[in-house]
């Protein structure tokens, strides 16, 4: 069992739980994801390692409650325990070597792009940070990545905070001026990463995402997380979840994560608790 | 004398009610039909029959407590040598191993021996309570996966002496057991049961442990473990590598079996993993996995369960038992066919699978004869689910993380077949991820030699 230690609401459905785990916190990296089971009948939920601390050994997840098992998941209190909760699986993503970085987080995304940002400034890098959200009370982490980043823009899709726009409006003006960016990390609903990777690519500035597949095991034993790259199948949970945004096939990626739609729709008509049948690496 | 030269049928469900349920298939013998099977067996002197076993079962003298109703005694005699018989009873190719050896098979049909031990397993199973055995001082063992090498390995080592501890990745013990096999073929609660015997050796069971990320081989080494046993098993998915194999209704095996069997999909809404499975499913390929994929569609509601396979009747690899099982419960074959791509709808859904007729030329490197293509034969099946069951490799998460254990261009790792032995001090491997996806029996016969060396290997470092 793995016990709550912490339990905040960070926005309206957003909550974030400090965990203890002290093993996975030990192997944890930037880039690696955790799986986690309430109960004997739950779905096992991929989420985002969205810090860590191993002196500590805890590790901390934001859960979005838009389904059933998210749900299920924000219920939980400071006290209770995860059933199951194994990892750190995926790859690490390295972080070294970056001078002048633009991170770009839509929603949730910010949660798995924190330890990134934390990790490439801590090594050197310039941080500039665009976060986006549908509305202002769903943006979250803003103070974490405000103390990160050199720059911090907000962009809401209603105007209520910020820029009124989306975050590939901030980003373009930042292309435009700056030449000397060496990496764009864009995390959050697959159409934005989608849109911020065919942005940048004109700009020839190397771009990566972090994509929340569907999956089961997150041990590269389902392959339900394929994902084309570079004309390549590749495996989300043991090749990334990060990736070359210029390579991934993001149409391929938004027709996947349909799949099990109907049956949450389904689950919705005949009232009972249905599930919810899109992983939350980020969302 | 023996009695009838054709062996007792063992009961089973009607096909037409089996398909509407996950119960099992077989129902097993009763006392009276044990007794009349038992009674068959000619108790040879040099029971050929034993030599077809992997793990070396003493067949005739089980056979032989059976005959005279010492069904306890019989499950005791099975237990020296097999960690776990009642799986094996039940999911062991026995026609190609001991029953294939059995002297009586030569004019008649041989002794029903699996469904023998079956039945003891099972009579025995809430008989007797293992003995709670006091964790041994001989050594530290850390064993990678829980399937059946693993487990015959941890067992073995507990009931020498050693202290055991099984990493999972999983939050179930039982690996391909749990996660592979379906309920109607392998009820889960007797994987539990055995499991929890084999806990009841004093071995500890990790869940949620993936070796390799949480931690390494060499920090097992670290926190004092004195060998390593790596039993992680085939769990990689191959595909075809086609058109069309990313669209939504297109599953590997591994991803429709894990969460119909581990998941219990086969239950939502009440479990909460859902399954899709459309009304018109082909699975390809023809192995044991393929013929669970294509039963477990049909009683998943699929209104055709299609086999798609390259070559003919004669080289399907799965079991006759499961072959003729998934033909009585309505399963379409459509042998020499080929897929060539997959096709779908704009919402990126399966809705058919092009295939291309074969026809078999000379025999190959596996000794079957080598399907080619018809030109031109190219035909559409309409599907809406398409299952891929061409075989699995050793997943390379631990590989990767463990550079210096030697493995082979197929990604299996490179051990001695006496042994377990591998290219890295303390280290040992058997199952599937060295011998690439075989059976179950085969990797507890690989277990047992390795807790046999595994032992001898810490004594000689003791001394």
């Amino acid at each position: 069992m793995y016990k709550i230690l912490k339990k905040e609401v960070l926005a309206p459905e957003i909550t974030r739980f400090k965990v203890a785990a002290p093993e996975i916190a030990a192997s944890a990296e930037p880039g690696h994801f955790i799986i986690v089971r309430v109960d004997e009948k739950a779905e096992r939920i991929p989420l985002t390692i969205a810090d860590y601390d191993k002196k500590e050994g805890t590790i901390t997840i934001i859960v979005q409650a838009v389904g059933f098992s998210s749900r299920q998941i924000c219920n939980l209190e400071t006290g209770d325990s995860f059933l199951d909760l194994v990892g750190p699986l995926g790859k690490h993503i390295s972080t070294e070597g970056y001078k002048k970085v633009i991170c770009v987080a839509g929603g949730l995304g910010a949660a798995p792009l924190y330890p990134k940002a934390k990790s490439l400034a801590e090594n050197g890098a310039e941080i500039i940070t665009i976060l986006g959200a549908r509305t202002g009370e769903l943006l979250i982490l803003e103070e974490e990545f405000s103390a990160l980043s050199k720059e911090l823009y907000i962009t809401t899709d209603d105007g209520s905070r910020g820029r009124k726009g989306f975050v590939t409006d901030a980003l373009r003006d930042l292309l435009e001026e700056d030449s000397d960016i060496d990496l764009v990390i864009a995390i959050g609903p697959m159409v934005m990463m989608k849109f911020v990777s065919e942005l940048t690519k004109p700009y020839g500035v190397k771009t990566m995402v972090s994509l929340n597949s569907l999956m089961v095991d997150g041990t590269g034993m389902c392959g339900g997380c394929r994902v084309t790259v570079g004309g390549e199948t590749k495996f989300a949970c043991v090749d990334g979840p990060a990736f070359d945004g210029h390579l991934v096939d993001f149409d391929e990626q938004l027709r996947r994560q349909r799949f099990y739609a109907r049956y949450e729709e389904e689950a919705k008509v005949h009232g009972h608790a249905g599930g919810e049948y899109q992983c939350h690496l980020q969302q | 004398m023996p009695s009838a030269t054709i062996r007792t049928k063992m009961p089973e469900q009607d096909p037409k009610e089996r398909i509407h349920n996950f119960n099992e298939v077989a129902l097993g013998y009763s006392k009276e039909d044990a007794l009349k099977e038992a009674e068959r067996c000619l108790r040879c002197k040099k029971p050929a029959c034993v030599k077809g076993c992997p793990v070396g079962v003493d067949i005739r003298d089980f056979i032989a407590l059976v005959a005279e109703g010492k069904f306890v005694e019989a499950a005791r005699k099975i237990k020296e040598k097999n960690n776990l018989p009642a799986v094996c009873g039940r999911v062991c190719p026995q026609e190609e191993q001991c029953e294939a050896k059995c002297i009586l098979g030569i004019k008649q049909e041989p002794v029903a021996i699996g469904r023998l031990e079956r039945f003891v397993a099972d009579y025995a199973r809430n008989m007797e309570e293992t003995k709670r055995v006091v964790t041994g001082d001989k050594g530290k063992v850390a064993v990678v996966g829980s399937g059946p090498a693993g487990l015959t390995v941890a067992a073995d080592l507990a009931k020498k002496g050693y202290q055991v501890t099984i990493f999972e990745a999983f939050h179930k013990p039982g690996g391909v057991l749990t996660y592979g096999i379906p309920e109607f073929r392998l009820p889960k609660e007797i994987v539990q049961d055995e499991v929890d015997k084999i806990k009841r050796l004093g071995v500890e069971i990790k869940l949620n442990h993936v070796i390799g990320k949480i931690k390494g081989i060499d920090q097992l080494f670290a926190e004092g473990y004195d060998a390593v046993f790596v039993g992680t098993g085939a769990g990689l998915p191959r595909f075809l590598g086609i058109e069309g194999e990313n669209l939504n209704g297109v599953y590997s095996a591994n991803e429709f079996l894990t969460r119909v069997n581990l998941m219990k999909a086969y239950k939502f809404p009440e479990f909460k993993t859902p399954v899709y499975v459309g009304k018109k499913v082909a699975v390809v390929g023809a192995g044991n996995v393929a013929m669970d994929a294509a039963r477990t569609a049909l009683r998943l509601g699929a209104e055709e369960s299609i086999i798609v396979y390259r070559r003919g009747r004669e080289e399907m690899p799965a079991r006759e038992e499961e072959i003729e099982h998934a033909r009585e419960e309505g399963v379409v074959f459509k042998l020499l066919n080929n897929p060539v791509r997959i096709i779908g709808n704009d919402e990126g859904f399966v809705t058919g699978m092009e295939c291309i007729k074969m026809e078999l030329g000379e025999p190959d490197d596996s000794g079957r004869r080598r399907p080619i293509s018809v030109e031109g034969s190219e035909w559409r099946l309409d599907v809406d689910t398409v299952i891929i069951a061409i075989g699995q490799s050793p997943n390379p998460i631990l590989l990767n993380d463990t550079p210096d254990i030697e493995t082979s261009k197929w990604g299996t790792i490179v051990a001695e077949d006496q042994t377990g032995r591998t290219s890295k001090e303390g280290v040992f491997a058997g199952g599937d991820v060295v011998t690439g996806a075989a059976t179950v029996i085969e990797a507890m016969g690989a277990g047992k030699r390795a807790a046999q060396a595994i032992d001898e290997y810490i004594q000689k470092k003791v001394m």
